[in-house]
């Protein structure tokens, strides 16, 4: 395929995992901007015991954001608040058997839109969750690059 | 599954008749054109009829045709060949913001080199103004490049008063006919330019081989030094077989263009209808009117272009998008943002270039299979959603409601 995209992260842009909106969610988190051409909305379902029940996206973007944007919600769900800041854009990249270098900073925007719905859910209810720091809206300003990195070993 | 090939702006598919012409310089006619003995003599023989052959059907003489390894080559070699040759006239030259990347590129060079250039804009359909040609022209001007067609949306550009007007002042003018050559007629005295790119895959022939139409009372500077080739003006051993393959299939295209051109514009017409009467938020990008009969260029809002283009490649339809995703660059094509379009729509562009393959059945499906993608990846997306909410005003409805046509 074009792109070099892996079995995965085709198979998580032809059927992605959790689509959809969640009405009253417990957080929910935008990130990117169509200017740049990505943008990713993240709702959260959390418990009582702050045990995320459910997550659903949308997103507008290329395959690569899609397939992140699924793949990000299929490893939070059932994860607690703290577990859910540790899926991190490399452990998405690796679920996804990697990105094409161009496309690494989809799973980038898919780390904020998780950090920015736990925020919301922080805000909502007053608490603040360790090691989470407030995520900006538009990561377009200041890592958004679709620079190709060097590839050195 | 069926393979619907719906990108012949980027190649075309080699013809038979086109290989079967070749097929003979591949195998036992291998000889290099420059030797003297009977090899040689067939294969610099039939160089020399390729170059009659095509020289006759843009009007020009044979010994303005000269041989190159393609489109990009041959804008490179006329742009820089004739700057530098022409330098201590004047280092001003005009161009248009919509060129293909082998001339902006080429211009881009030459400004790093002192030259300076003016990069004319164009209306929202992507025409090139007669006008503002005429206001850029100074004394210093010495060479003007614009398109014949755009290689994205298409767009026809008017040549022929544009070249009048660089000649009443006294500045050569070279356009870039890669997408137009074999598509439209083409005679370079009624365009009354002074040199012409072309390439041969685009048109059914191989790819490797190009042509640069230089007229006889312009002078230019060698790009490529060595041999004697091409009248001592450009080196390397001809590509024999790839040259008789461009002739062929020039032959072929100027001699089915008629009634070629007049079943894509059905073709054509019946798609741009049917997506702007079914696709909700489309948007028909260049002109309708002045448009090659091969390529259709559309927006769809709230969407981006690369997701469309696994989509339908899914369903074995080989299409292009403008998308800054599917270049690897930043930025959305430069012809879109040229006609106007904002970021936002640009990223969601679709290009289906038609072919000598395509049917009425291969438009249908690929209509058909659009109108489910879209729904699919407009169900999926947040901008889509907040235009559904009232949270967000969709640039499309806002064309239509200006009175701008070919939207939906």
């Amino acid at each position: 395929m074009a792109m070099n995209y892996s079995d995965a992260v085709m198979d998580h842009f032809t059927n992605p995992r959790n689509v959809g909106e969640i009405d009253e969610a417990s957080g929910c988190g935008t990130v990117g901007n169509a200017v740049c051409g990505d943008i990713m909305r993240i709702y959260l379902d959390i418990d009582d015991d702050g045990i995320i029940r459910d997550a659903k996206f949308k997103t507008f973007g290329c395959g690569a954001a899609i397939a992140t944007s699924s793949m990000a919600t299929e490893l939070v769900k059932g994860k607690t608040v703290q577990e859910a800041l540790e899926v991190t854009n490399k452990a998405v990249m690796e679920a996804l058997d990697g990105l094409p270098p161009v496309k690494v900073h989809c799973s980038l925007l898919a780390e904020e839109a998780i950090h920015a719905a736990l925020w919301d859910y922080a805000e909502k209810n007053g608490i603040k969750i360790e090691g989470l720091e407030k995520p900006v809206s538009d990561i377009s300003e200041h890592d958004h690059s679709h620079e190709i990195p060097d590839e050195d070993d | 599954m069926k393979q619907i090939y719906l990108d012949n702006a980027s190649t075309t598919p080699l013809k038979k008749e086109v290989l079967d012409a070749m097929m003979p310089y591949l195998t036992n006619e291998f000889g290099n054109p420059s030797s003297l003995y009977d090899l040689g003599q067939t294969a610099s023989d039939v160089v020399q009829e390729s170059r009659d052959e095509l020289a006759s059907l843009i009007g020009a003489k044979s010994s303005e045709i000269y041989f190159t390894s393609g489109g990009s080559e041959s804008d490179n070699w006329a742009i820089k060949g004739f700057a530098e040759k022409h330098a201590c006239e004047g280092k001003h030259m005009i161009t248009s913001a919509i060129e293909h990347h082998a001339v902006l590129h080429t211009f881009k060079h030459l400004e790093k080199l002192g030259f300076e250039v003016t990069y004319l804009p164009v209306d929202s359909q992507g025409l090139v103004s007669v006008d503002d040609l005429a206001d850029a022209i100074r004394d210093d001007t010495i060479l003007v490049s614009i398109m014949l067609a755009n290689n994205e949306i298409g767009t026809i550009e008017p040549i022929a008063e544009l070249a009048s007007v660089a000649k009443e002042r006294g500045v050569a003018f070279h356009t870039d006919a890669v997408q137009a050559f074999g598509h439209i007629p083409i005679d370079v005295n009624e365009l009354g330019v002074d040199m012409l790119s072309a390439s041969a895959h685009k048109l059914g022939g191989p790819k490797g081989v190009g042509l640069l139409y230089i007229r006889r009372s312009i002078k230019l500077e060698n790009l490529i030094d060595g041999g004697q080739q091409e009248r001592g003006r450009r080196a390397t051993t001809e590509n024999v077989a790839g040259i008789v393959g461009f002739a062929k299939a020039a032959e072929l295209a100027w001699s089915e263009m008629g009634e070629e051109r007049a079943r894509l514009i059905e073709l054509r017409d019946h798609a741009i209808r049917r997506i702007l009467a079914e696709i909700p938020h489309s948007k028909l990008n260049g002109s309708w009117q002045s448009r090659l009969a091969n390529n259709i260029n559309f927006s769809f809002e709230f969407i981006e272009g690369e997701g469309m283009l696994l989509q339908l490649a899914a369903r074995g339809i080989c299409v292009s998008s403008g998308s800054a995703c599917t270049s690897g660059s930043l930025d959305p094509s430069h012809v879109l943002l040229a006609i106007g379009l904002p970021h936002e729509i640009a990223h969601g562009s679709l290009r289906v270039t038609l072919g000598e393959d395509t049917t009425l059945e291969d438009i249908d499906f690929t209509v058909d299979s659009l109108k489910k993608i879209l729904e699919l990846l407009r169900s999926m997306s947040p901008l889509y959603e907040d235009f559904k909410r009232g949270n967000y005003a969709s640039i499309i409805e806002g064309y239509k409601n200006d009175g701008m046509t070919n939207v939906n």
